[in-house]
């Protein structure tokens, strides 16, 4: 027989204001095996810990119940307090009576009716809870970051700098990400391309960084530690190890008319391509969707000219394997697809283009060569609309699919291109439509009214409703402005419109892969959206950058420098101690059906022959379950997917659960 | 193929030729436009509230009326399109609507929705398609530039009327390159010519109207399509009339052959 | 039971809730009548909001919008603003002797070409 102590927390009044607690110790009083039950105003707080450690030794408890906050809140302090008393920590039972009761009722009465009910719940578990002891596993010293753009960059090079080795898997020819297409970066206006590439380079010159570029995770297994990674190489049809980057090819490859993703595709690039000049590595690719020997065998010139010998036009896309301790995702963002906002004439003008297109069209290294021209003619635009939230900040309803969420960034750089609009071309106009001004961020506001102070850039608080192309080539850009009480029409050369941003495509399923949590938007979900901002619910994952919400660089390596120290707070550690809370099966009932293997999410279940006793001394061969006890991690799919009642999971058995629902319903 | 036809008022008065050439280019194309017997004006606009109830029961009983014969409907002009499919997405998805609606007009079975309402336009691009036309299209509009006019009541509200896209549709154009005429794509093509207004402010209709007509000319149009009569009211009578406005069931029937001289 | 005040009309008329604007003017920018209206689309959602249903129904305005449903389709948050004209006119010319349009005016108005349909639907949207 158990002798169990309750400890019911006020928590300020968080509990308090709503369930009668003192009523609910006094209830549970009465429960069979309870001989100590109290209250207390914060039972987490050092004073309400000496209660629980008190009573603990005072009335040899066996068993602890404590009806406070959900166990993802205090499980594990209390935990430790118990243990600290020398009792097992896993004789603690939590009755969540705040999230799951207080702070979901209104009706005091009833309330504390259920309070009670749910501390008796924990209570006839805390009955057949037995000791538990935890194992340990060891760590793998090695991170992989997902996603080679600054957030990746900044993640793996931080973890470099603690001396571990990581591995970088880029999808992309190069590492750089986003960054690389930026021309200038608010609020200091430094070129992108001088910051960011030292870094590419030090990640590419760093002993301890890999970089898999051209390169996308395949698989994901294992746990927290101890991942298991599979990296498709895809086929470049170039030999890394031979290839100088001296571009050669990209020169004398006849097919040159393939859209250059680089520029958005405002200009052209060969079918053998290195993305820009500081790619990292810079090795060539082979686009296989366009070169001609690969489609139809009817070329050959890259082979025939390249010294290094290092085509390979029978290259086959490689799997490698690999093993880590941790992992971050930085799989970063893009802008929406405009199609649907056919009412600004973006898919009906070349002259409405996006803001990462306009930054090409900044950029000495775009098609323009970094003057600013019309798309359509190559003639300079003397005057300039930017629209804001185009696709960002729409209701639920909104017909377009448009993003519910501020996309954070476009204020800035949309005050960016406005002010070095007006300081290189001062002969052009320069409006901005806006729905708010948003610039949070330090040194920000001033920089926005710089724009509007110093540069004469007109800002115009409205939307704009429609730009209609008109014959002479101009842009009717027809819009309200709120504050003067009109209805403008601006005859505009080139219109350049803030899409919202939303998370790559990639991220979705590399989150099934790794089992972590993404809301409806498709952003990687935090543990904790202000204590634990870096890492996903998932143990061992971490997240850095725009893969989590949208972020400006300054922001995004802050978050990456977070996730890198998270990481390598792990890679420290030699072992990690498991969660004893684990399956296992009973081989007298199991039946080797294989259904617990086909649900169990973590590949912790296997099958081995055993030899059985049956009557009359023979023998008999059976196929039954086994669980690895360091993959598993206490989920139980396979207790409840089991036809034979084999599977059952400590802390959390059939009978305990069983027992709970009996509690309740009584 | 015989298919449920809802002419509406305008089309057996001043809008006779759009009637007309709409029936008899069906025909050549292999299309019986049934007209229902005992049709009532829809009420020409759909009202917006909530709480409208008699204003739109004309409009369902011709939706009950359809769902008996066949249960698709053809439209032919823009307004009556419009209003008859938003009553009938209104009686689909508004269950007071429905109660009220059903209660008053106590048909056989009720009504919800079961109608499928479609332009003569979809008819051209869905059930005919718009190859089909092409290739029985004995007097092309070669080298015509033709600008489609579209208005409002064909594209909004997009959610209801699933159309083609509201903002750069395409259904026009198609059936443009159809009978062998090359579309004309302006800006002012899916903005309102002023409409009923034209009753209430003269002047808002002649603006209206005129931004179009110039916006169609200035991309070179020659002619202009639409499929509303009051479309082509305010554009001929109002917008200055520097380009000629005609039906496209009248371009239909002459590059069918099928169009009587009068 | 309390009568119904006048906003409370307007939104049960409309269906459409003024509090999901967030004032970004889209409708205003896209509306085809705007010069013609004394209050335009967007401060329909906010003086409907703000209850200051009268001086919209004492405005010229809600007979100048062309139901086009330009704002409608535009609208980033769903606000429906010509759903708040037509429910403002609808609570103005429900009134005992308050229809905009009159029989008696037709005949001056009606010339060779105008389709009935015009008729037809001036008097569903400026008569009861």
């Amino acid at each position: 027989m158990q002798r169990i102590g309750v400890f019911v927390c006020h928590c300020g009044t968080n509990i308090a204001g709503t369930v009668d607690v003192k009523a609910v110790a006094e209830a549970l009083k009465n429960e069979q095996g309870v001989v100590f039950s109290t209250e207390y105003q914060y039972m987490c707080s050092e004073a309400g810990q000496s209660i629980i450690k008190n009573a603990i030794k005072e009335h040899k408890l066996t068993g602890v119940v404590v009806c406070s906050c959900s166990p993802r809140m205090h499980e594990a302090t209390f935990r430790k307090t118990a243990s600290s008393a020398g009792l097992n920590p896993y004789m603690v039972e939590i009755a969540n009576i705040r999230e799951q009761c207080s702070w979901i009722h209104k009706d005091m009465e009833k309330a504390t009716e259920k309070a009670i009910i749910l501390g008796r719940a924990a209570i006839a578990k805390v009955h057949l809870n037995a000791p538990l002891t935890a194992g340990e596993s060891p760590v793998v010293k090695r991170a992989l970051v997902i996603g080679g753009g600054i957030a990746g960059i900044q993640t793996a090079l931080d973890i470099a700098d603690a001396g571990f080795e990581v591995d970088i898997v880029e999808k992309k020819p190069t590492i750089g990400g986003k960054m690389t297409q930026l021309d200038k970066t608010f609020p200091t206006l430094d070129c992108a391309a001088c910051i960011l590439t030292p870094k590419m380079v030090d990640c590419a010159q760093n002993e301890k960084i890999k970089i898999y570029s051209y390169s996308e995770v395949e698989s994901v297994s294992g746990f927290v530690g101890n991942f298991s990674v599979k990296i498709r190489k895809k086929a470049r049809y170039v030999d890394e190890t031979k290839c100088t980057g001296c571009g050669l090819c990209t020169e004398k490859c006849p097919m040159k008319k393939v859209p250059n993703e680089f520029n958005l595709g405002m200009n052209n690039r060969s079918a053998i391509y290195i993305p820009f000049a500081q790619a990292v590595p810079k090795i060539a690719t082979i686009d296989p969707d366009h070169c001609n020997m690969l489609k139809n065998g009817k070329c050959g010139v890259c082979a025939k000219i390249c010294t290094a010998g290092a085509i390979n036009y029978k290259q086959e896309d490689e799997i490698v394997e690999e093993k880590y301790g941790a992992i971050i995702a930085a799989t970063g963002y893009n802008p929406i697809n405009l199609d649907k906002y056919d009412e600004f004439a973006y898919s009906q003008s070349k002259d409405v283009i996006t803001s990462l297109e306009f930054e090409r069209l900044t950029n000495a290294a775009g098609p323009t060569s970094g003057k600013l021209l019309r798309p359509s003619d190559g003639v300079h635009p003397h005057t300039i609309v930017f629209v804001q939230c185009v696709g960002s900040r729409c209701g639920a309803e909104d017909s377009k699919g448009g993003k519910s969420y501020c996309s954070k960034i476009c204020c800035m750089y949309t005050a960016k291109h406005a002010m070095l609009t007006r300081e290189k071309y001062p002969d052009t106009d320069v409006y901005v439509f806006y729905i708010d001004v948003r610039t949070p961020g330090k040194n920000f506001d001033e920089f926005y009214r710089r724009a509007a102070e110093e540069y004469g850039v007109h800002y115009i608080k409205g939307m704009v409703g429609k730009v209609m192309p008109q014959a002479d080539g101009k842009l009717l850009v027809q819009g309200s402005d709120l504050i003067a009480g009109e209805q403008l029409k601006i005859n505009a050369d080139l219109v350049v419109l803030a899409a919202a941003i939303e998370p790559d495509k990639s991220a979705r399923p590399l989150a099934t892969m790794l089992t972590a949590s993404m809301d409806t938007n498709d952003f990687f979900t935090e543990a904790h959206p202000k204590l634990r901002p870096v890492e996903s619910p998932t143990a061992g994952i971490f997240l850095s950058g725009a893969c989590q919400g949208p972020k400006d660089i300054p922001e995004t390596v802050s978050q990456a420098s977070a996730a890198a120290a998270k990481a390598i707070g792990l890679l420290c550690k030699d072992k990690l101690t498991c969660n004893p809370c684990v399956a296992h099966s009973d081989e007298m009932m199991c039946n080797g059906c294989s259904q617990c293997e086909k649900v169990c999410p973590y590949g912790a279940i296997s099958y081995e022959d055993k030899e059985f006793r049956m009557p009359n001394r023979t023998t008999a061969i059976r196929r039954v379950a086994k669980v690895n006890p360091a993959v598993c991690q206490g989920c139980g799919a396979c207790t409840v997917t089991c036809p034979s009642g084999a599977m059952d999971l400590n802390g959390f058995s059939n009978r305990q659960i069983m027992a709970e629902v009996d509690a309740i319903c009584r | 193929m015989k298919i449920s036809y809802y002419p509406g008022c305008t089309l057996k008065t001043k809008a006779k030729e759009l009637d007309r050439y709409g029936r008899e280019s069906a025909k050549a194309l292999g299309v019986e436009l049934e007209e229902l017997e005992n049709w009532q004006c829809c009420g020409g606009v759909y009202p917006t509230g909530k709480d409208e109830i008699a204003t739109k029961l004309s409009s369902v009983r011709t939706l009950e009326n359809a769902k008996k014969n066949g249960g698709k409907l053809v439209t032919l002009c823009s307004a009556c399109h419009n209003v008859l499919k938003q009553v009938n997405e209104e009686i689909k998805t508004n269950e007071d609507f429905a109660f009220r609606a059903n209660n008053y007009s106590k048909f056989d079975e009720e009504y919800h929705g079961e109608t499928e309402v479609i332009h003569y336009l979809e008819m051209l691009r869905d059930t005919v398609g718009f190859d089909e036309i092409k290739k029985k299209v004995v007097k092309p509009f070669k080298g015509v530039k033709i600008g489609a006019y579209y208005g409002c009541l064909l594209l909004r509200p997009s959610k209801v009327m699933q159309m083609d896209n509201p903002e750069n549709p395409k259904i026009i154009e198609d059936f443009i390159r159809a009978i062998g005429g090359e579309p004309v794509i302006y800006p002012y093509r899916n903005e309102c010519c002023g409409g009923y207004v034209t009753m209430e402010d003269k002047n808002i209709a002649v603006k209206k109207s005129s931004a179009i007509m110039e916006s169609a000319g200035s991309f070179g149009a020659d002619l202009m399509v639409t499929a509303c009569p009051l479309c082509l009211y305010n554009l001929t009578q109002n917008g200055g009339g520097s380009v000629p406005v005609k039906y496209f069931t009248e371009l239909l029937a002459e590059a069918l052959g099928v169009k009587e001289e009068d | 039971m309390p009568s119904e005040t006048l906003k409370e009309q307007v939104i049960r008329i409309s269906g459409v809730n003024p509090l999901k604007c967030m004032r970004c003017g889209k409708c205003s920018g896209s509306c085809p009548s705007y010069e013609d209206m004394e209050y335009h689309p967007h401060q329909f959602a906010y003086m409907v909001e703000k209850g200051e249903i009268e001086k919209l129904m004492n405005s010229d305005s809600i007979y100048k919008c062309l139901t086009c449903f330009a704002c409608v389709e535009r609208c980033p948050r769903n606000v429906e603003p010509a759903k708040l004209v037509e429910a403002v006119r609808l609570v103005k010319i429900r009134q005992q002797g308050a229809n905009h349009l009159k029989a008696e005016s037709i005949p001056e108005k009606l010339d060779a070409e105008l389709p009935q349909q015009a008729i037809v639907s001036a008097f569903r949207k400026y008569s009861k």
